[in-house]
């Protein structure tokens, strides 16, 4: 193996020995140990019988900071060590990065600022896409909305009808165990009727449509951005708009009613199972009882909200991707922004839905 | 038509190649890509790898740096089997050679100098930092970068800095052996010019082996010392291109002939 001497000498001062590889492998223990050699230094490379760029950088550098003397190079070391000398242009690693914790929330204002922006712009095109639609109907593509309907609604139907029969056992549950503590069993009924019919149904469907379909829009668009599909698009003379985004606006506005009422089903057949198998209320009673405590508006409630959640995911999802531009990473950025955005979207609109029903009075 | 010439892809006897590839074969599903194909490669010489597109010119890149299992056949890189080997033992023959993939494949999230500096922190762990930053600036420098370019993110680069920022990464270790998959494709004319220079002076440099997948005649005039031709499924020729004129084979003279070939070869 190399070993690596430093002996001193009258007329040179140290002198600097490496023998055997002088290459990256032993970069570590060779810069350290060059680092440690008092000046004035002398670099004998006779023992070295191989050297890599990085051995001869170390060389360099020992010559360029600390006028290094070297001799015994052969005159391989010495291309070398010109090659390296002639790349020595220190570059900087990584960008400076300007101000600190102010700087950045002003430029996460500053950006959430344009996303706002870009999303109202982004609606108004729709908005302007659909008038256009409207003036020439031929142009509106059943097929793409049509296999849509398919993707978003009909391949949804088993994930989101065993979610929601799930949460309807959970809420029956969870419910019984703290209403039998007043012996109001009975009452598990009306909780699970009234909060699937008006919030969870809709909302679950919502946070679910959101993952699967608002995260496929984001991801479908941003890759065809990134393979210059929808600028082909455009110079063919087809509106991304119409072509891309008014179809998958359509099929979540339809869809969304359908599955969150298909999920209200499914919650209450959940909790009606729980009802007769863990309560002894018979299917019968619960389902006349169910009949009984939801009143018509929650259904109304529900069904008006869906629709409204779709078109926000469906829009949230497009416009992610629509913002994809470059490179891939953003593909994956713009798809997770997508769902975070729409969820985040979805329960705010839900709660101000729900404090303008209370004024309306529909309790 | 290839068995008619009186050739053989493989180097004679007491020759040593830096990559050895014998009886590989590749499909995928019933289709065959490569049916007992061999190639030697001599230390220290550019070799042009051309063929038709969907000939397997990738496959065997990817075969021979064993990124594709093949379903049969013996890969010997640097006189090392690369294929049943485990992942340490192969981990150390990885480290003698530096790959340039078509587009970069620089990592997106790290700056140019970041990327350089991957595969020297994995393989060199104990190396310091600043050490780290001044040995990517001269690899930067070296693939023809601006010192400016060490900090910027692969997006904020064009294609033909891209190629040089792999190029810089491909070099980090300083390998014996250089892959490089279309380096000149999608660049400008000086540009590609500009790079085929780059390679050449490289490997004089460096005593670099390249291994060099290419579309472009110009590069192969230009800096090939060989060209194997990929066809039938199998290597038919390895030769000087002056040499290849000469075989009988139809898609050699198509391709060398045709109107493009002698354009490059006019230059």
């Amino acid at each position: 193996m190399a070993s690596l001497t430093a002996s001193p000498d009258a007329a040179n001062g140290e002198v600097f020995a490496p023998t055997g590889a002088l290459t990256i492998g032993r970069a570590g223990s060779v810069s350290r140990e060059l680092d440690a050699a008092p000046d004035p230094l002398t670099i004998d490379l006779s023992g070295v019988e191989r050297m890599d760029t990085v051995g001869a950088y170390l060389v360099h550098r020992a010559v360029r900071d600390r006028r290094a003397r070297v001799v015994g190079e052969s005159s391989e070391h010495h291309d070398l060590l010109q090659q390296v000398a002639d790349a020595d242009h220190p570059a900087r690693t990584v960008p400076e990065k300007e101000g600190g914790a102010v700087a950045e929330l002003g430029a996460w204002t500053i950006e959430s600022g344009r996303t706002l922006k870009g999303l109202v712009a982004f609606f108004g095109a729709t908005l302007i896409g659909f008038a256009s639609l409207i003036r020439r109907p031929r142009r509106f593509r059943v097929n793409a909305v049509i296999q849509r309907f398919d993707v978003v609604g009909v391949r949804a139907l088993g994930i989101i009808g065993l979610m929601s029969f799930l949460i309807g056992i959970v809420i029956g549950q969870q419910g019984a165990v703290q209403l039998q503590q007043f012996g109001a069993e009975v009452y598990t009924i009306n909780l699970i009727g009234r909060i699937t019919v008006r919030e969870l149904g809709p909302l679950m469907t919502a946070i679910m449509v959101a993952g699967r379909s608002g995260s496929a829009f984001a991801a479908q668009i941003g890759t065809m951005k990134i393979t210059e599909e929808v600028d082909a698009m455009r110079t063919i003379g087809v509106s991304p708009i119409e072509a891309l985004v008014i179809p998958r606006l359509i099929a979540s506005v339809v869809m969304m009613p359908l599955l969150a009422f298909w999920a209200m089903l499914a919650s209450l057949v959940g909790g009606g199972l729980f009802c007769w198998l863990g309560l002894d209320i018979p299917p019968l009673t619960y389902i006349q009882r169910t009949a009984e405590v939801v009143p018509a508006t929650d259904l109304w409630i529900g069904l008006i909200k869906a629709p409204v959640f779709g078109f926000i995911i469906a829009l949230a999802g497009c416009f992610q991707g629509m913002l994809v531009s470059n490179d891939a990473e953003q593909v994956g950025l713009k798809t997770t922004a997508a769902v975070v955005q729409s969820i985040f979207l979805v329960i705010v609109l839900d709660a101000i839905f729900a404090i303008f029903f209370s004024s309306i009075g529909w309790l | 038509m290839a068995s008619r010439l009186n050739w053989s892809p493989t180097l004679p006897e007491g020759e040593e190649p830096i990559i050895k590839v014998r009886s590989l074969t590749n499909g995928f599903g019933d289709q065959l890509v490569h049916d007992g194909l061999d190639l030697d490669v001599r230390r220290g010489e550019i070799i042009g790898v051309v063929g038709g597109s969907g000939t397997g010119k990738s496959v065997l890149m990817r075969s021979i740096i064993g990124l594709q299992t093949p379903q049969s056949g013996e890969v010997h890189v640097l006189g090392e089997s690369m294929i049943g080997r485990d992942e340490d033992e192969a981990k150390n023959i990885r480290r003698r050679w530096g790959i340039l993939f078509q587009n970069g494949a620089l990592f997106s999230t790290l700056t140019v100098a970041e990327n350089v500096e991957v595969p020297l922190r994995e393989y060199f762990p104990f190396i310091k930092p600043p050490l780290l930053d001044e040995i990517a600036s001269y690899k930067i420098a070296m693939s023809g970068l601006g010192p400016e370019a060490g900090e910027k993110y692969p997006s904020e680069l064009s294609g033909g800095m891209r190629k040089r920022a792999g190029l810089a990464r491909a070099l980090a270790l300083d390998p014996e052996l250089l892959f490089l998959d279309e380096p000149t494709a999608g660049l400008d004319p000086i540009g590609a010019q500009a790079f085929d220079q780059l390679i050449r002076n490289l490997r004089e440099r460096l005593n670099l082996t390249v291994f060099l997948i290419t579309h472009d005649l110009d590069s192969l005039y230009a800096i090939c010392d060989r060209v194997a031709v990929l066809a039938d499924r199998k290597v038919v020729a390895v030769d000087t291109i002056e040499h290849l004129l000469k075989l009988d084979h139809p898609w050699i003279q198509e391709y060398f002939n045709g109107p493009r070939g002698r354009a490059a070869a006019a230059s």
